[in-house]
């Protein structure tokens, strides 16, 4: 019993010591909250330099936390623990925060350098003549493959993805939206369908999908097409630039048949603390020299137009696979949000597809 | 002496000491299993529904994979059975046990997560096992994503919670017991079948117990190592909490897997057997 105590006695000294180191870490290198801008952004998803160039310039301290879905990002904001200055979600989420009356009305008289923006963004569906979003970065879902072991031009399309040639090749992304949504698209569909008939013809589609498919995966897609653990995979074009830059082999291909368009926009959530400094970083995120940084050090598309026209590397900008021409935009649907009954039918055919 | 007064500051004692276990399993265990109950009779709005258990019912998909489920669960089980009780019987008998049982735990110390990426740089198609047989000559083979692998891994990160029991209870056979086994002619075979093998039951079933339950929803592995070839109840849950965010249709499923493991338990646990090994 004696020993009992004194081994717990031990573990809570050490507990208490090593809460004190702690304290007083954190104590020493952060300042009062009233100087701070708290950014709730994906994992590596902006160019450390500017977060550095940014408190240098403002005299704020930044506080950075990341998170790895939309969902999760919306849980946290919704329940409000920690006031967040600055949030960067996907569209589909920024149109239920608007609908729940989550985030602030941004103030356009507080933000400069929105005309840098490409115009066909400023009137996307989920957030018209962004009042509450201001875009950060965008791209497209398409399909990476090895030169290894497919020809050049030898897939062009979602439909390629069915020859049966590719059996047990394919790699696809773990997200109900994005699968469902090619198959639609393939179809001739619409990505945000709703229509029963259309929904079941999909169904029947994907399940012919099934014997081509090695795996379903998330984020470990990008290691495995590096590693060339399979000769095509099923991805967004951010990701696929990363990997092209690991591997000179693989190649991305936006279908012929369009694709998903999606945005990454930053905003202010309604319980934000620092207003001020919020503004003060999407306008500092929108002076082109550091849009090219950023695009530069993540490899995603920015929709920067100046940073686009003047900027960036002229080799980038004119690869149609990642910056494709827009007056093509109807072929590019963005989503949106489905509402609660839909979201759980394309999860249900997405739940079939994989016991498939 | 002074028996009345000591037994009862003993009992004193008990109940002070009881206080912290009967707090953690008010709050961790009763109160999640109440609110997930409360939140199976929820649907999406937040009103009083049986349409959740009734879905489940109805659903093929859902029913399937339940099926699936206790498939690999099986399977997983048999697998870490047929390997660890041979191997616990022989570990008892070798002369550093304290050393065997110490490897055998070494592994449980790394988070599955490290494990299940370990597999996958072995397992792979530059992995080092198909570097191997490229040498060999007999070429590379797709290892990762098949169900194989997921037996594979499984079986391997479930092993020493099958062993550890099954070795506590060998070794605590008492050994005169196996002796007079042999005294009244019993040869080995005999003495393991008739002695060792009913004495170590109860490890055995703790063993099932320890992995089966478990192995029922394995979800992280399904993906990782098994790409989603192979889906367990753990899928369905998980996309119920992150992405449908119907947590009424989730936490259905939870009870249903708890229901079943409740059933797993009965069937596993013999009370017979029990009465007959205590040293009462």
């Amino acid at each position: 019993m004696k020993k009992v105590v004194q081994l717990i006695l031990v573990i809570l000294a050490l507990i208490l010591l090593l809460l004190g180191m702690d304290r007083y870490m954190t104590q020493s290198s952060s300042h009062s909250a009233e100087g701070t801008l708290t950014i709730y952004n994906w994992g590596d998803y902006i160019d450390p330099s500017l977060i550095t160039a940014f408190e240098k310039e403002t005299g704020l301290q930044v506080i950075y936390e990341t998170f790895d879905s939309n969902e999760a990002m919306y849980t946290k904001v919704q329940q409000g623990g920690t006031a967040y200055d600055i949030v960067i979600p996907s569209e589909y989420m920024i149109e239920r925060m608007i609908d729940e009356d989550l985030l602030y009305k941004l103030d356009d008289s507080k933000i400069e350098g929105m005309d840098h923006l490409i115009e066909d963004f400023r009137e996307l569906p989920f957030d018209p003549g962004n009042q509450y979003s201001v875009p950060y970065f965008w791209g497209t879902l398409g399909i990476i493959y090895n030169d290894k072991m497919i020809a050049p031009d030898e897939i062009t399309s979602w439909e390629d993805l069915w020859k049966p040639e590719y059996q047990n090749n394919l790699l696809l992304i773990d997200g109900a939206r994005e699968i469902v949504g090619l198959t639609l698209q393939n179809l001739g569909y619409s990505l945000n369908s709703k229509n029963p008939t259309e929904l079941k013809e999909a169904k029947d589609k994907m399940s012919t999908l099934a014997p081509n498919v090695k795996a379903i995966v998330a984020d470990e897609i990008k290691m495995y097409m590096i590693q060339e653990e399979a000769p095509i995979a099923v991805t967004f074009s951010g990701e696929a630039a990363d990997m092209m830059t690991e591997n000179e082999h693989l190649h991305y291909v936006l279908p012929k048949e369009g694709s998903n368009l999606w945005f990454d926009n930053m905003v202010i959530p309604k319980n934000a603390q620092n207003l001020e400094g919020a503004y003060a970083f999407i306008s500092f995120m929108l002076r082109p020299e550091n849009a090219t940084l950023n695009a530069e050090y993540i490899g995603y598309s920015s929709p920067n137009q100046t940073a686009i026209e003047h900027y960036l590397d002229k080799e980038i900008v004119n690869d149609e696979q990642f910056y494709p021409p827009l007056d093509n935009i109807k072929n590019l649907e963005v989503y949106e949000n489905l509402g609660q009954e839909f979201i759980e039918v394309y999860n249900d055919l997405f739940l079939e597809f994989k016991m498939n | 002496m002074r028996k009345n007064n000591s037994e009862v500051s003993v009992q004193k004692q008990d109940t002070l000491l009881m206080f912290p276990y009967v707090m953690w399993i008010v709050l961790f265990v009763l109160a999640p299993i109440f609110l997930l109950v409360y939140q199976s009779l929820l649907n999406v709005d937040g009103a009083f529904t049986f349409e959740n258990i009734l879905r489940y019912f109805t659903s093929v998909t859902y029913l399937s994979m339940t099926f699936q489920s206790f498939l690999y669960a099986g399977l997983i089980t048999l697998v870490t059975l047929i390997i660890s009780y041979p191997a616990a019987y022989i570990l008892t008998k070798t002369e550093h046990k304290e050393l065997w049982r110490m490897l055998l735990i070494l592994p449980t110390w790394i988070n599955i997560l490290l494990k299940a990426y370990a597999f996958i740089g072995i397992l792979s198609q530059s992995g080092i096992v198909n570097r191997f047989l490229d040498f060999i000559g007999i070429g590379r083979q797709q290892i990762l994503f098949t169900n194989f692998s997921f037996l594979l891994v499984a079986s391997y990160i479930e092993l020493p919670f099958m062993m550890m029991p099954i070795m506590n209870a060998i070794s605590e056979i008492d050994p005169s017991l196996i002796q007079a086994s042999h005294d009244l002619g019993a040869n080995t075979w005999a003495t393991i079948r008739k002695v060792i093998l009913p004495l170590s039951m109860n490890g055995v079933r703790s063993g099932v117990q320890a992995v089966f339950i478990p192995s029922l929803s394995l979800f992280m592995l399904t993906r990782l190592i098994g790409g989603n070839r192979v889906i367990t109840l753990g899928t369905a849950i998980e996309q119920h909490f992150l992405v449908t965010q119907n947590w009424g249709m989730g936490s259905t499923i939870g009870i249903i897997l708890i229901v079943l493991m409740f059933i797993v338990i009965k069937l596993t646990s013999n009370k017979k057997a029990r009465r007959g090994v205590s040293n009462d």
